[in-house]
């Protein structure tokens, strides 16, 4: 009888876990492609997806890099978009059990999927196992189309331009960024967080306006007091658990 | 060493540690209220950003050209709730359409 339970229960987290991995892949060509346009070798592009692992830090530290942006500013801008890793991993802590080495090594799969899928389930060790098979497919499938997206258009120069490919980078912001606009504070956050980086594009160098625009987190203090920002993590494909 | 191996090798470093922080330091202790707070806004504030500035952005300049009307297409793409790779590909074809056109 348990085996049966079980073995449903691991079906339902595969069933969640490959529409969250699918859908991770096209933004790994993307970010391929971004990689190759902004001048990064395949290698590094490749080290981004595997060492780094975290969608949109990857993409803001490439953008940042391709528009002449100093490396304090990008590497500070991906990492600050990595932040909330830091709240993931105190939701997946208690699930992520094991000897030092082994919880380290689980972390490095601290992504939203992983911990959408992860803490979607009740029990400890479903939560575990949620995290796990969404982290790793997500790490393989990632790092594969990263590789392609390269392959791809390394090199495409003018075929950039002419396919309206640079409009992908944009594109690629703006839907990670769409889950999060349902909610009042990260609208105003959003929309704050814009004005200041746009008007402070003639003025400061390269990468700054997008750290600068991290003041607009105050704006989302002058809501109403009964809105709240919500804390669940998001899927990159934007789908809220 | 390229900006590039420098940027990934301090984001390597900086975002493990904030992987990690969790599982191998905290426990199961909360953030403070507020910290949380901000850590959950964060994202909103920078990923807006991001696009605004990859969209009219030129190095020091505001540049308007067909990335916006890409942007725009991607929005209403959004909007309809369409999947990731049909507002790539709308946006794109958008773009290369102004750009063909104007």
């Amino acid at each position: 009888m348990n085996d049966l339970d079980d073995a449903v229960r691991r079906r339902a987290i595969h069933r969640q876990a490959a529409s969250i991995i699918a859908a991770v892949a096209p933004f790994g060509i993307v970010f391929g492609a971004a990689a190759a346009t902004a001048g990064l070798s395949l290698l590094q592009a490749i080290g981004f997806s595997a060492l780094v692992f975290g969608g949109s830090s990857q993409f803001a530290a490439v953008e940042i890099l391709g528009d002449g942006g100093s490396v304090v500013s990008a590497a500070i801008a991906g990492l600050l978009l990595n932040v909330r890793s830091l709240a993931f991993g105190v939701i997946m802590a208690p699930a992520l059990f094991g000897v030092w080495w082994q919880r380290a090594a689980m972390s490095q799969l601290m992504i939203d999927e992983s911990t959408a899928v992860g803490a979607a389930q009740s029990e400890r060790r479903w939560r575990r196992y949620g995290y796990l098979i969404a982290g790793i497919g997500v790490f393989l499938v990632w790092n594969f189309t990263t590789i392609l997206g390269h392959v791809a258009f390394a090199g495409a120069g003018d075929l950039i331009t002419d396919l309206g490919l640079d409009a992908a980078g944009p594109a690629a912001f703006l839907a990670l960024l769409w889950p999060r606009l349902s909610s009042a504070p990260q609208r105003r956050t959003a929309i704050v967080g814009a004005l200041i980086a746009l008007a402070l594009i003639p003025f400061a160098p390269p990468g700054v306006p997008i750290l600068a625009a991290m003041l607009g987190v105050v704006a989302a203090r002058f809501g109403k007091p009964d809105e709240q920002p919500s804390d669940a993590p998001l899927d990159e494909s934007g789908a809220r658990s | 060493m390229s900006d590039a191996t420098i940027v990934l090798i301090v984001m390597t470093v900086g975002t493990f540690a904030l992987k990690s922080a969790g599982p191998l330091v905290l426990g199961d202790r909360s953030l403070p209220r507020r910290v949380q707070q901000a850590v959950d806004l964060l994202p909103a504030a920078l990923l807006a950003a991001l696009t605004i500035v990859s969209t009219v952005g030129d190095g020091r300049e505001i540049v308007i050209d067909a990335r916006l009307v890409g942007l725009v297409v991607a929005g209403i793409a959004l909007w309809q709730r369409l999947p990731f790779v049909v507002v790539i590909v709308m946006a794109s074809a958008a773009t290369a359409f102004t750009r063909l056109i104007s």
